[in-house]
């Protein structure tokens, strides 16, 4: 990167299912808040990206009207993946290369309890001959860790998939204006993205060959922590082996779908901005059986 | 505590898909009864084929037939089955690596949840109906099939038809909830920024020029200003042309809303024509308890009151 960018601040929100608020509701709050700590507005931020899917929310567009949460106005430079917040959060670094941009607001949102997530997350799955049997997404994890056991893997078992509701936002800057936003920026030393083939069939789902790419071209090595996004717990054990985890402090997470990624981002700075880990690798997953990989390494000053 | 509205809301669309000549062969496979597959530039047979090789992105072209019989590679037992899937009871989830191919096929396993293990021998089960599509093969079963069947396959399938359905427990929000609430009792209530002070109706929980909440609440009187109009001179369901939508602003609010005007004769609506709102008898919490809006009889809002909003 030629230009050095710095998550300088961040807040998420979770909770099993929002009863009231809707996901505009819901996420402002979540961007006030990381806006605030650094004493941001809207105004002051070169780019935003979201991170979120509108199967979800069952509206086409709904991606755009969650700009409600963030001010759109006088019209703002945008972006939006329909995939975990920690995509768009990549797409931010590589937008932050440019000159002139200084500042990027990511933020993912989703709302799963008002539908059938097992059944939603088929529509990613490949239309011809896999999607049209509805496989659920908790099978297709069952899947992998059987064959994890066949393997001789000790592996617990499949709970049903982590369906919970929640928002975050983090901020992110280059150099001289990181420093000056923040005393503790948490730089990002290097990020990458990795994917392998769709059909389940042909893949091993033993192991993670995009972890291991994505971590080598991120530069995953000297770590003393590992925050990674584990929508199934058996994933966890994959996941350690590909990114040679060994004695490191390794805390994984769920979250939300299309949330959870990012807010590994969120609480690898937390932890890094207060002392608790030096240099952690921050991880996100996308698709059936960790079929995308996002790896980036975040760093306090030295 | 805000009263939460609660709706069923369903999207529901029927995909039409090409298919291309190898998915389309391994579909013409599965109406006949058989298996295909395509050789990867590794010489591993992938099925169900690919039309690019996994690895290096080749082109890939060279047809192979497959046994209907085959081994499980991994499974899962389905204790819950959803909508849409091949049982409606517990079944079993596998990937069946066939006869003849190196990689796994995803599909239900008809064998009591004592019997299923990796390893497993089974065959294919075929629906009595078979189309050109992945539900052509119903599931396999344990035991040998028939083998592999050799010759030509018949005119691969071109397109596939996949209806998708996705059920939600729909709440609107707490602004839209109160609006609604508002509605039923025959009132119009918007909020107001904070920071710009403009007025949005129906409310959104946030102003989308400034970011911010907006929980101040104000209630509107329902008359209004026509910005701008269409007259529709084709029939729509419930609807007799020609019949008028138009865009009004409501007196007080910063943004425009659609309404139907009636009780008047389409030629004679015009821009900064006074409006106002016709109730229906039994008002539920939702938009169509107001009818239409018809003229008030008002003088007509000089044009700087709406000039804006045009």
């Amino acid at each position: 990167m030629r230009r050095d960018v710095a998550i300088v601040s961040w807040a998420s929100f979770e909770t099993p299912s929002e009863p009231a608020r809707n996901e505009v509701e819901m996420l402002l709050p979540v961007i006030q808040e990381a806006l605030g700590k650094v004493g941001l507005s809207q105004r002051d931020i070169g780019f935003t990206v979201s991170g979120s899917s509108d199967y979800l929310q069952g509206f086409p567009f709904a991606f755009v009207g969650a700009l409600d949460a963030v001010g759109a106005w006088p019209p703002i430079r945008e972006s939006h993946v329909e995939m975990d917040g920690a995509f768009a959060l990549y797409e931010a670094v590589n937008v932050l290369q440019e000159e002139g941009i200084d500042t990027a607001l990511v933020y993912a949102f989703a709302r799963p309890s008002r539908g059938e997530l097992d059944r939603t997350l088929t529509l990613q799955l490949d239309p011809y001959v896999v999607a049209p049997l509805w496989p659920d997404a908790r099978s297709l994890a069952g899947l992998q860790a059987q064959a994890l056991k066949d393997k001789g893997v000790d592996v617990p078992d499949v709970p049903p998939t982590h369906v919970a509701d929640g928002a975050v936002a983090v901020v992110l800057a280059v150099g001289d204006r990181a420093r000056a936003l923040t005393g503790n920026p948490v730089w990002i030393r290097g990020i990458d993205h990795r994917i392998e083939p769709p059909a389940l069939g042909v893949r091993d789902l033993t192991v993670s060959p995009s972890t291991e790419t994505a971590a080598k071209v991120a530069g995953a090595s000297g770590l003393d922590a590992a925050y990674l996004h584990v929508p199934y717990p058996h994933q966890e054990l994959v996941l350690r082996h590909a990114l040679g985890l060994n004695g490191q402090t390794v805390d994984a997470a769920a979250g939300p779908t299309m949330v959870g990624g990012l807010e590994r981002f969120a609480a690898a700075a937390a932890a890094i901005s207060a002392g608790r880990a030096k240099r952690a690798v921050a991880h996100a997953t996308s698709g059936p059986c960790l079929q995308q990989n996002l790896v980036a390494v975040l760093e306090g000053a030295s | 505590m805000t009263d939460v509205l609660v709706a069923d809301h369903a999207i529901e669309y029927t995909y039409t898909r090409s298919t291309g000549p190898i998915i389309g062969a391994f579909l013409a496979g599965l109406r006949d009864k058989r298996f295909v597959g395509v050789r990867a530039s590794d010489g591993r047979v992938l099925v169900p084929p690919a039309e690019y090789d996994p690895v290096t992105s080749d082109d890939l072209t060279e047809l192979v037939d497959v046994a209907d019989t085959g081994v499980v590679t991994t499974w899962t037992w389905n204790d819950d089955p959803v909508a849409g899937q091949p049982f409606d009871r517990p079944f079993a989830w596998a990937l069946v690596k066939l006869d003849g191919a190196d990689t796994g096929l995803l599909a239900a396993v008809d064998v009591p949840r004592d019997e299923m293990r990796t390893g497993l021998r089974v065959h294919a089960r075929w629906a009595d109906e078979r189309v050109g599509a992945i539900t052509d093969l119903a599931c396999f079963t344990a035991g040998e099939g028939e083998g592999v069947t050799q010759g030509t396959v018949g005119e691969p399938v071109a397109i596939v038809e996949t209806p998708i359905r996705l059920d939600f427990s729909y709440t609107p929000g707490v602004a839209a909830s109160r609006f609604l609430r508002s509605v039923e009792k025959g009132e119009i209530v918007g909020q107001r920024c904070p920071k710009c002070q403009k007025v949005y109706v129906p409310p959104r929980g946030a102003c989308s020029m400034c970011g911010v909440a907006t929980d101040e609440e104000l209630t509107l009187s329902g008359k209004g200003t026509v910005t701008t109009f269409c007259i529709t001179n084709v029939p729509s369901p419930g609807l007799d042309p020609p019949y008028v939508t138009a865009w009004i602003r409501l007196d007080g609010a910063d943004i425009t809303s659609m309404f139907l005007i009636q009780e008047c004769d389409p030629k004679d609506v015009r821009l900064g024509m006074r409006v106002e709102p016709v109730w229906a008898e039994d008002k539920q919490p939702n938009i169509g308890s107001i009818k239409y809006y018809r003229p008030s009889g008002e003088p007509d809002a000089p044009y700087d009151d709406y000039k804006e909003y045009i």
